[in-house]
């Protein structure tokens, strides 16, 4: 009998709840490794469902200022791919939350796709989200990814077009991410009643949970997003709020609270 | 040699193909789609001919460098005049038939990334030809070395958006275009200045750049009655060098040489040579050789020109070196200043700086060949714009 995977596990119990998924990103090693491991287990506890961790890269195209910032501090810091996995080996011990490892092809490329995956299942990580790997050109990767039980989550987006989104979303893995609007993470004021239309489009076809990302920054976003979508991502606004905290003693409490705010209007009723 | 890259996916053997997010994704199936179909529109290659022709300025000349052969003692010399296009360079090959591609589509607005400025003038050109919008994004470092170029953009009306985030270079200013370009996919169209980028640029970069090395086997064949021995352009990208090459790839008689630079040396980390001393990575939408360190994050690229200074290199390229249809060498940023000196000595010519790279590796290897060989030199660009760093790196030399 196949397992249920960690993600799976999770937003089966979010449905029973009739809770959304919030899911936070952070940079990992953004300002350090070890503080990546004190903030994934500060957000599982203050109610995090999902975690997406970002592995830092030297020229993240698909990302807005505060994330490039983030990714720069991390490696400048000296944050390596081989050292994410043994920060999630670690926290792995200590929490079932599942851990989605975010970022661009090339680090993966250069580790070694498939040695990748697989030192990355046997770390403890759920899933793969690489930005710029469409489902056009992963096929030297999800060969694998399938053999070791990793999901690789699809994105879609505003501009693709119907056809597509159908035929991706029917034979996603995980959750889907849709991206909220066309432009970079932390981009412009987002527009949910036009990401509802979307969403619900899409949750008609889709094999899996829906989670939206890219501009969702307040309570009042995520509430807004959360009565129709099955998961919420926020990135930049919780990485702005390590930048200016990412010395200081009250991060974690900064972050909690953030946390819990966020959460508190994933599950109070939506109408 | 039946030579047929790219694949239908887009890759030429293990390089290329289509690295982008989701968002850029069917802007890029639309433009394969509308760039196939122009492909084989006789009116679309009608109009392509007609500005070419009479806004260009072509055909470019062939002019045999009497003296530099002379000199040189042994190979002749063919320089393919590429500087004499409208604009100062090959570049506007490109933009003439990527800006006609965008009026095609309906596109009203239009970015390019610049590193020297060269690309950035010859699609500012264009959009001000059509009455486009335009928007160029080019690093801060590369506006302080290229001023001349940023002014001439601006009296072209278009708006040069200074790029200050990684390196401050071509590498980041190619960041920010794509991420302009996810924001605002829909009215506008990305003009990219090489092969390189997510398929289909690579392919129809070299498509339009291809009138070089047509011309220049008629224009050879015409002079000489036979094809050159081995064609010679330098490598940033590979736009100039790529339109030289393709037209040949099936005369495997002809060796093609790729001129990569080599900055303060392959050994050192100064350079720009990404096929020499880099290795395979993902960037920039496209598999291909780069320059990074063993984890995969980009490293910094140096050359004297501007335009070199970029730490990949187009796929297909990396193809042919693969395959050993062509050869990439590198030479530094003092073998070109002196090659660049020479030839504005000995033949009038004052090219830009990543065409004196190729110069150079013509002064290396030509008095090595029989006075019977050919040698035909892709002459990219002219040097109008690097005069202050030229200057700058002389003057530094005569105070010692």
């Amino acid at each position: 009998m196949v397992k249920m995977s960690r993600i799976a596990t999770t937003f089966a119990a979010l449905k029973q709840r009739r809770e959304t998924a919030l899911i936070p990103f952070v940079t990992a090693g953004d300002p350090d490794l070890d503080a990546t491991a004190e903030l994934i287990l500060t957000l599982a506890d203050a109610g995090a469902d999902l975690i997406e961790l970002g592995v830092p890269f030297s020229d993240p195209m698909a990302d807005g200022p505060t994330i490039q910032a983030a990714s720069e501090r991390a490696l400048a810091a000296g944050t390596t791919l081989a050292g994410v996995l043994q920060l999630v080996t670690q926290v792995r011990k200590k929490t079932q939350t599942p851990l989605i490892l975010m970022g661009y092809y090339n680090p993966v490329f250069c580790y070694g796709a498939e040695q990748f995956v697989r030192d990355a299942a046997a770390a403890g990580v759920d899933a793969l989200l690489l930005v710029d790997l469409p489902p056009e050109e992963s096929g030297e990767i999800s060969a694998v990814m399938r053999e070791s039980g990793i999901d690789l989550v699809t994105l879609l987006a505003p501009t693709t077009p119907p056809e597509r989104m159908k035929r991706l979303a029917a034979a996603a893995e995980g959750y889907l991410y849709y991206v909220s609007m066309t432009g970079v993470t932390g981009g412009q004021k987002i527009s949910p009643e036009a990401i509802r239309v979307a969403v619900e489009e899409l949750k008609k076809v889709a094999a899996v949970p829906v989670a939206v990302g890219f501009g969702i920054t307040t309570a009042e976003d995520a509430r807004a997003v959360g009565a129709f979508a099955d998961g919420v991502v926020v990135g930049s606004a919780l990485v702005k709020i390590i930048e200016e905290n990412g010395q200081s003693e009250e991060l974690l409490s900064k972050v909690a609270k953030f946390i819990v705010e966020l959460k508190h209007e994933l599950t109070a009723p939506a109408n | 040699m039946n030579y047929q890259y790219p694949d239908d996916r887009g890759h030429f053997g293990e390089y290329g193909g289509r690295y982008v997010a989701e968002t850029l994704m069917p802007a890029l199936l639309e433009l394969e789609q509308a760039y196939a179909e122009a492909k084989h529109d006789p009116e679309f290659q009608r109009e392509f001919d007609y500005y070419l022709r009479n806004y260009v300025g072509r055909p470019s000349p062939l002019y045999f460098a009497e003296r530099l052969t002379e000199e040189l003692g042994g190979a002749k010399i063919y320089l393919k005049r590429e500087d004499l296009n409208h604009t100062g360079a090959h570049k506007v090959n490109n933009t003439v038939g990527q800006i006609l591609l965008a009026r095609r589509m309906g596109k009203k607005k239009v970015i390019a990334e610049t590193g020297a400025g060269q690309h950035g003038v010859a699609t500012a050109t264009v959009a001000a030809l059509f009455g486009m919008e335009c928007e160029v994004f080019m690093g801060k470092e590369d506006i302080r070395r290229q001023a001349l170029n940023v002014f001439r953009m601006k009296l072209l009306g278009a708006k040069v958006i200074e790029v200050a985030s990684g390196t401050a270079t071509l590498k980041d200013a190619m960041n920010d275009a794509l991420r302009h370009w996810v924001t605002h996919v829909r009215d506008t169209f990305y003009v990219i200045g090489t092969v390189a980028g997510p398929h289909p640029y690579p392919e129809l970069v070299r498509d339009f750049q291809s009138v070089i090395g047509n011309e220049a086997k008629q224009q050879l064949q015409e002079a000489e009655g036979c094809l050159p021995d081995a064609a010679v352009a330098c490598i940033g990208g590979g736009s100039n060098a790529m339109g030289l090459f393709y037209p040949f790839v099936n005369d495997t008689e002809v060796r093609l040489l790729g001129v990569e630079a080599a900055g303060l040396g392959v050994d050192t980390d100064k350079h720009a040579a990404s096929i020499s001393a880099g290795s395979t990575g993902v960037l920039h939408g496209n598999k291909t050789y780069l320059l990074q360190d063993d984890d995969g994050q980009i490293q910094h690229a140096h050359s004297i020109s501007a335009g070199l200074d970029y730490p990949g290199v187009g796929p297909e390229h990396a193809l042919l070196n693969d395959i050993e249809r062509a050869e990439y060498v590198a030479v530094t940023d003092d073998e070109a200043l002196e090659a660049f000196q020479k030839l504005t000595r000995i033949e009038g010519i004052i090219s830009a700086l990543e065409t004196a790279h190729a110069i150079a590796q013509v002064m290396k290897i030509a008095p090595t060949l029989d006075k019977d060989k050919i040698l035909l030199v892709s002459l990219s660009g002219r040097g109008d714009k690097d005069m202050h760093t030229v200057a700058d790196a002389l003057e530094e030399r005569l105070k010692v």
